[in-house]
């Protein structure tokens, strides 16, 4: 399946990836509604956090708004969805977001508009077998 | 598509929906089954703040509703169905629960039932905070609330089954025009066991989305179920547009969907180490309240089995299918509401038939089970699922299955008195053909169906049993069985079940580990403080709308290391985050257990003005509170003589078995007596368990004809 690929080693931090996720999925410049967040440790390494498509959001809803489509993508069916945001809560990377804004939660489809516009290249879509963590999918 | 079946409109009503603001739609709806009359009425701003929702709302509809004459069979007796300002919204685990209020068959005094499906949520969104009915129908009807079409109508239901799984797969079938109909479609049903029985239960469905088929959730206790049947009706309809994730339109929605966020990751990140609640639902307490000696067996005799392992979580965890979202309302992740699939029904009408079967819970493991000495899961099932489709209450029938079971090994009963059946402990064969004979209402089971306190009586005078033996083994109070746990040798919890206004039933307060395994209420102040708070803080679930269940079966890992960890403070902060947060009125984990105080007092009051609710209707069977037999007495006698040496200065070895029962009993029955003093005292009541003026007055609920039931005992 197609999935989106982050290299921490190549991320300068310069968050337009964020600003570009949320204008075109919520016509807005606003971190908070982006699919990809840009974090910082402790330690100042950065790190993403973004859905890798393993599906275990879909068993958890209780109105099968979630699915996997043809590409591998997990999507969510907004007419089916009653915003109840278990998926938020179970997902085991925290790649599921709300905002207050919307009822319906929202997530990384791995549409690449975000690799297009990364200055530095950590961004990338890939083919993978089984998805790992947020990260370098290799 | 499936022929539809033309049914005759009896009445017709057609209203705008009101939409739902923080909560509430202001206006409850009205149906008189024996004039035919639909009316909608308002619910005014005190309303809402003297009585919140759900059972506040249902108890004050009732008390205006009824005389003080009026029996549970009277026309005029009501039912009254209301989730509460909080029921339906989708971001909270259990906050879909809907609450039954009427005047039961079994206790004569006002009874509360809660249940999850999909009814309640779905009745506020079709325009409604509450649905009462009255009256008494003269032929078989159901009632259709239909809000996307803006129609509610009384319709003749004489050839339309009766049995739960059959009416509510049928109804299903009939009335949803799509596959999406089904989503936001409840129905309410009871069955022909409601009907013959004083324990009848209602059954509320939810539509399986992955199961493709309904599913039933009971409103069990005190049989509502036979109200229901006894006003000729067959089921409740509602129909609402689709459920949306601010369909509850909440003042704060971001402050409701954090607190539902961080219950979602509670729940995601301890559940399997903790109660494993999302597998096994609530038969984890099986093996659990086998090991502390709370499980009931052979009628409350004894409080563990060695068998118990056999009816345990790990056999369910089995039997339920896995990886389903087994919520009772959506977003419940706590998810216990499992199912056994693909079972096929071994005996009885629906004999061959492959279901699915709803539970079993641990009541219902506990009472049809162990409590009865059946410690074989299939005839559990058998029983789970009959008693659903026949709307008979699973706590009833266990608790009253088991008293028949002593009675029968003790002479009171043969096979001459029973038809035939030999009810001796273990026999699930015999149990399961008495549960037909109460779905038939014929032989033994129309007898054993009037429930313990009648069949007391009835063995007094037709059979010449000994009425102090019979009231010492029936574990009844106000005419209620008791619910599944062992309360010997918690004083708390002796409290817990006798102390409270409807009945024993454990959803007023679970005190048995704080004060028998912990010993944190060591004084009686310390139990009677346990005893008006935990009463009260749960009374507040059912006000709103929200279930018992992710309050404290799933915790903060750090809540071992807070002040007070019985009452889950972080817990108790989501509840008051989602109140305000739904209705904008900001309140504080004291507002929680003042707005219970004002329902809990009315009915209260309410018992009192049908003729009950003194000091000696909180009367509890001996059983309850020590070891009535000498098996009872020997099974635990190393704690027993070990208390007459400590508690009493007697010497145990001097004397015989008999004496020692007899100087234990005295010495907890004057327990139980100083207990009631100073629970009593504690929620501003009389010694006689009156409500004073004064606590009326402080809670803002000392309207004229309240004050006027209690100054008739004061």
């Amino acid at each position: 399946m197609k999935v989106l690929s982050y290299d921490p080693g190549l991320c300068v931090g310069c968050y337009v990836c964020q600003d570009v996720c949320s204008e075109t999925w919520h016509k807005v410049t606003d971190a908070e509604k982006s699919s990809i967040r840009i974090h910082q440790d402790d330690d100042g390494q950065l790190y993403a956090v973004y859905c890798v498509q393993c599906g275990e959001c879909i068993a958890v809803c209780p109105t099968e708004a979630l699915y996997r489509n043809k590409q591998g993508i997990v999507r969510i069916k907004a007419k089916l969805c009653v915003g109840c945001l278990s998926c938020v809560g179970f997902c085991p990377y925290g790649a599921m977001y709300y905002h207050r804004d919307l009822v319906e939660p929202f997530k990384c489809t791995a549409c690449g508009v975000c690799v297009k516009e990364c200055p530095a290249d950590a961004l990338a879509i890939v083919d993978v077998e089984e998805p790992r963590a947020p990260g370098l999918q290799v | 598509m499936t022929q539809k079946t033309t049914r005759r409109v009896l009445a017709e009503f057609t209203y705008t929906p009101a939409s739902v603001e923080r909560g509430y739609t202001g206006q409850t709806l009205y149906v008189n089954l024996s004039d035919n009359s639909i009316t909608a009425k308002p619910v005014s701003e005190e309303m809402k703040e003297k009585f919140t929702g759900g059972r506040g709302f249902g108890l004050w509809l009732l008390w205006q509703g009824v005389r003080d004459s009026t029996q549970w069979n009277d026309p005029e007796n009501e039912i009254v169905i209301s989730t509460g300002p909080c029921g339906g919204i989708t971001q909270y685990p259990g906050a879909g629960k809907s609450l039954v209020v009427s005047i039961s068959p079994l206790t004569n005094v006002v009874i509360d039932s809660n249940v999850g499906g999909h009814f309640g949520p779905l009745l506020k969104f079709a325009g409604w905070d509450a649905l009462e009915i009255q009256g008494k129908a003269e032929q078989e009807v159901i009632v259709v609330i239909d809000g996307p079409a803006g129609k509610i109508t009384i319709e003749e239901a004489s050839n339309v089954p009766v049995d739960t799984h059959r009416i509510g797969h049928w109804l299903i079938e009939d009335m949803a025009e799509t596959e999406e109909d089904r989503y936001y479609m409840s129905v309410v049903s009871a069955g022909s066991g409601a009907e013959h029985t004083r324990m009848g239960c209602l059954n509320f469905s939810l539509y399986d989305r992955k199961r493709k088929a309904p599913r039933f959730k009971q409103a069990g206790r005190g049989g509502i179920g036979t109200v229901f049947r006894d006003k000729h009706i067959k089921a409740l309809v509602v129909k609402s547009e689709p459920v949306r994730g601010d369909s509850n339109h909440p003042a704060d929605p971001e402050r409701v969907s954090q607190a539902g966020i961080r219950l979602h990751k509670e729940i995601h990140d301890h559940d399997d180490q903790q109660c494993k609640m999302r597998k096994t639902g609530t038969t984890y307490l099986v093996q659990i309240m086998s090991d502390y000696d709370l499980l009931p067996v052979h009628n409350f005799r004894y409080g563990s089995h060695p068998k118990a392992a056999q009816i345990a979580r790990e056999v369910w965890e089995q039997r339920f299918t896995q990886g389903l979202p087994d919520g009772c309302w959506y977003g419940c992740t706590l998810a216990c509401a499992h199912a056994v699939d693909n079972y096929t029904v071994r005996t009885g009408p629906y004999k061959g038939e492959t279901v699915i079967v709803d539970g079993p819970e641990y009541e219902t493991i506990a009472g049809v089970g162990s409590n009865c000495g059946i410690f074989d899961p299939e005839a559990i099932l058998e029983i789970n699922f009959y008693c659903d489709t026949y709307g008979i209450d699973t706590i009833s029938f266990g608790t009253g299955t088991a008293f028949i079971m002593e009675c029968y090994e003790a002479g009171i009963l043969d096979k001459e008195k029973t038809g035939g059946l030999e009810l001796t402990f273990g026999n699930a064969d015999a149990a399961i053909e008495l549960l037909h004979q109460m779905g038939r209402g014929e032989g033994f089971g129309r007898i054993a169906g009037q429930g313990i306190r009648r069949m007391k009586a009835y063995f007094v005078e037709h059979y010449g049993a000994d009425p102090d033996f019979l009231n010492d083994i029936g574990m009844e109070a106000k005419g209620l069985e008791y619910s599944e746990y062992v309360s010997k040798e918690s004083l708390a919890q002796q409290g817990g079940y006798g102390l409270t206004n409807k009945g024993p039933q454990h959803d007023e307060a679970w005190l048995i580990f704080m004060d028998q395994v912990s010993n944190l209420l060591p004084t009686f102040e310390d139990k009677a403080e346990a005893l008006h708070y935990f009463p009260m803080f749960r009374t507040w679930f059912g006000l709103c709308g929200f279930c018992k269940l992710p309050w404290n079966d799933i915790q903060p890992p750090d809540n071992d290391q807070t002040d007070e960890p019985a009452k889950i403070p972080a817990h108790v902060q989501n509840y008051v985050d989602l109140f305000s947060g739904v209705t904008g009125r900001e309140v504080t984990s004291d507002d929680l257990i003042a707005m219970s105080e004002r329902v809990y007092n009315l009915q209260r009051v309410f018992n009192i003005r049908l003729g009950h609710g003194l000091r000696d209707h909180d009367d509890i069977p001996y059983r309850s509170m020590g070891p009535v037999t000498k098996e009872e007495y020997d099974s635990r006698v190393e704690r027993y003589d070990r208390q007459l040496r400590k508690l009493m200065g007697l010497n145990p070895a001097e004397m015989t078995t008999e004496e020692k029962v007899a100087a234990l009993r005295r010495y907890r029955e004057e327990q139980y007596e100083r207990l009631k003093d100073a629970v009593y005292e504690r929620r501003g009541w009389t010694r006689n368990a009156v409500p004073k003026v004064e606590t009326l007055q402080k809670l803002g609920i000392d309207y004229p004809d309240v004050v006027a039931v209690v100054k008739k005992h004061l």
